[in-house]
Order: C-alpha cells, then sequence, then structure tokens
C-alpha cells in the first residue's frame, strides 16, 4: 500500500511545468492532416494530450459556417491551446499571426513560433526566428520556439526569454526519428526551460528514445496523423512518452562490451 | 467601395462598420480573429470600426494544423 502511494505522488510531482502550468502529459499533438475532426478528437483523446496546436488560417467566406469547427470538438475549457505559425517563413508572417492568435483565443499569450526557411526541409530559419521571439517576448507573448538540434542557439532563445525550447529531432514530417542524440542531449543539459522535442518522430520507440535523453516532452503530428490507425498510434505514443519517462528517471545500466550475468554463482551445484 | 477580405476584392457599400461586414458574411457566430492593413482590430472595437476604400481585411479562424 505505502508503496503504491509514493508511486503516486512520485507521478504527481512529475508534472511538465511550461510558464508556470502544470501538465501531465507531457505528450503536445498537433491536431492537422486527420481524415475528420472526429478522428482528430478521438486521437487527441487517445494520446492523453493536455496542449493542442492549431493553426491560424483564413475563414471560408461564403462555406458551410454551420458546420462544427475544431474549437468545438476540442473544448478550449478542457485543453490548452497552443497556436502555431506552421506556414510562416518570416518574422513578420509569424507576429502577425500569434497576435491574430491572441486576438481569436482572448488573449491567450502561450505560441509556437515556427519560421520555416525552405519548403524542402521546412528547417527553421534561425535569422528569422530570433528576430520574432525577440518581438513576441517584447509584446508579453509566452513563446515556445521550435528550432535546429543546434545547443549554441537553443540556448540564446532560452537566454531570450523563450518559456520552452522545441528542437527538431529530423525534418518535419520525416518519420526519420532521433538524428542527432549527442546535440538533443546537450540542449538538455545546458537548458533551464523545459526541452521539447519537436518534429521528426516517426513511431512510438522514437517518442521513448526522445523521453531516455531526458526531454521533458515531445510535440508530434504527422506520426500520429499519418499512421494506418491514428488512433491506435496516439495510444501507443502516450505509452511511450510515460515508459521513456520512467526509464529516464529510473537511470539506465551503463554499457559494457561483455556479458555480466544476473543469477548469483554462489551456490552452484555443479 | 472595394475591400479585399482575404484576397479577393469585395464591392460593399461605403461606410460600413466590422460589425456589418461580419453580418453580411453570415460569421456573427463564427469565432473569428480580424487584421486590417495589418492591424488587429479587436472584436471590442468591430461596432465603432469603419472601413475605408482599399482596405485589406483578414478574418481568421483556429483550424488543425501542426506540431508537425
Amino acid at each position: 500500500m505505502s508503496s503504491v502511494m509514493s508511486t503516486a505522488s512520485a507521478a504527481n510531482s512529475d508534472d511538465l511545468i511550461i510558464d508556470g502550468s502544470a501538465y501531465q502529459s507531457r505528450l503536445l499533438v498537433g491536431t492537422g492532416k486527420y481524415r475528420d475532426l472526429e478522428q482528430t478528437r478521438l486521437a487527441v483523446e487517445a494520446s492523453g494530450a493536455q496542449i493542442v496546436t492549431v493553426a491560424i488560417r483564413r475563414t471560408n467566406i461564403g462555406q458551410h459556417q454551420d458546420e462544427p469547427s475544431l474549437l468545438d470538438v476540442l473544448p478550449p475549457q478542457r485543453y490548452t491551446y497552443l497556436p502555431n505559425t506552421a506556414g510562416c517563413y518570416s518574422a513578420e508572417e509569424a507576429v502577425r499571426t500569434c497576435r491574430l492568435a491572441r486576438e481569436l483565443l482572448d488573449g491567450h499569450t502561450l505560441v509556437k513560433l515556427e519560421v520555416l526557411g525552405d519548403e524542402k526541409t521546412l528547417f527553421p530559419d534561425i535569422v528569422q526566428t530570433l528576430e520574432a521571439a525577440a518581438t513576441l517576448i517584447a509584446e508579453g507573448f509566452r513563446v515556445m520556439v521550435y528550432t535546429n538540434d543546434d545547443p549554441i542557439i537553443a540556448k540564446r532563445l532560452e537566454d531570450m526569454g523563450c518559456v520552452a525550447v522545441m528542437p527538431l529531432a529530423a525534418p518535419i514530417g520525416s518519420g526519420l526519428g532521433i538524428r542527432n542524440p549527442h546535440n538533443i542531449r546537450t540542449i538538455i543539459e545546458n537548458a533551464k526551460v523545459p526541452i521539447l522535442v519537436d518534429a521528426g518522430v516517426g513511431c512510438a520507440s522514437d517518442a521513448a528514445i526522445a523521453m531516455e535523453l531526458g526531454c521533458d516532452g515531445v510535440l508530434m503530428n504527422t506520426a500520429i496523423a499519418g499512421a494506418r490507425e491514428p488512433v491506435l498510434m496516439a495510444s501507443a505514443m502516450k505509452k511511450a512518452i510515460e515508459a521513456g519517462r520512467e526509464s529516464w528517471l529510473a537511470g539506465r545500466i551503463p554499457k559494457k562490451r561483455f556479458a555480466s550475468a544476473s543469477s548469483p554463482l554462489d551456490g552452484t551445484f555443479f | 467601395m472595394e475591400l479585399v477580405i482575404n484576397g479577393k476584392p469585395e464591392q460593399l457599400p461605403d461606410g460600413l462598420s466590422a460589425s456589418a461586414l461580419i453580418a453580411h458574411l453570415g460569421l456573427q457566430s463564427t469565432r473569428l480573429a480580424m487584421e486590417v492593413n495589418r492591424e488587429i482590430v479587436p472584436r471590442s472595437r468591430f461596432d465603432s470600426h469603419y472601413f475605408q476604400p482599399g482596405d485589406r481585411i483578414e478574418i481568421v479562424r483556429a483550424i488543425g494544423g501542426g506540431g508537425q
């Protein structure tokens, strides 16, 4: 009983803290690329995510204004919305997007900043990202920032006042997994703000590896929405994030070249 | 007067307010945000904001999106 209690209290004390708010889930999910809103809802529920990213786009004028919207199926009272600047290729576009999102979501200031460099790689444009981050922070936004896996830039973004730094594991939507675990590790070791892997995860083991490196969380969309069974993959990702986190907290054994028997040698009768 | 709404030129009556435009477009019950010539017009000012000919208006909403 007491061990059950202590496990429960340990779990409670392991919340993810972003900008002073506590989250029990370390999996953040995007809401794009699903078949329909119902599949979006089911996948987000199966993922256990509490923070969901959304895009800000033009309203379709004259079309189906009575159709349910994302805000109907994922109520903002229940989920923390993370408007993101996906699709922006300049600091100016990203800043305008965040200002519109703040107005749309009644003064909500937590945003995901992403300024892209080119369409082939979707790598971040770091010069534009730094410029946008400075403007947004000065305007009172709480910025979670997508960046590459460069430890120097990650630290710079933290020092500017970003509330979380989110290096890519691999190109957006590539599913290649963690391409540079050593850099991700270095970014984590240097950081005082949460570090979340954002982009590149392809399957549940990739998510677990990110967490075993010591990441505070993982943000993904395509790996779930693009799976053959998105709702099942969402459930797999939830477990992988939890397993990876516990594995990190538990502390892995050192790797050795040769075997080390797990049964005692004392008392053998042969 | 001509206004450019979400990238499309539209002919609309002079002296149109933001509230009147939203009603004209049937968007009263939609959660949205508006930018006019790259400046936010808060919903609280829709009644008192009047458009000028040539204004470029963006009306946006939240939709499913990345994450990656």
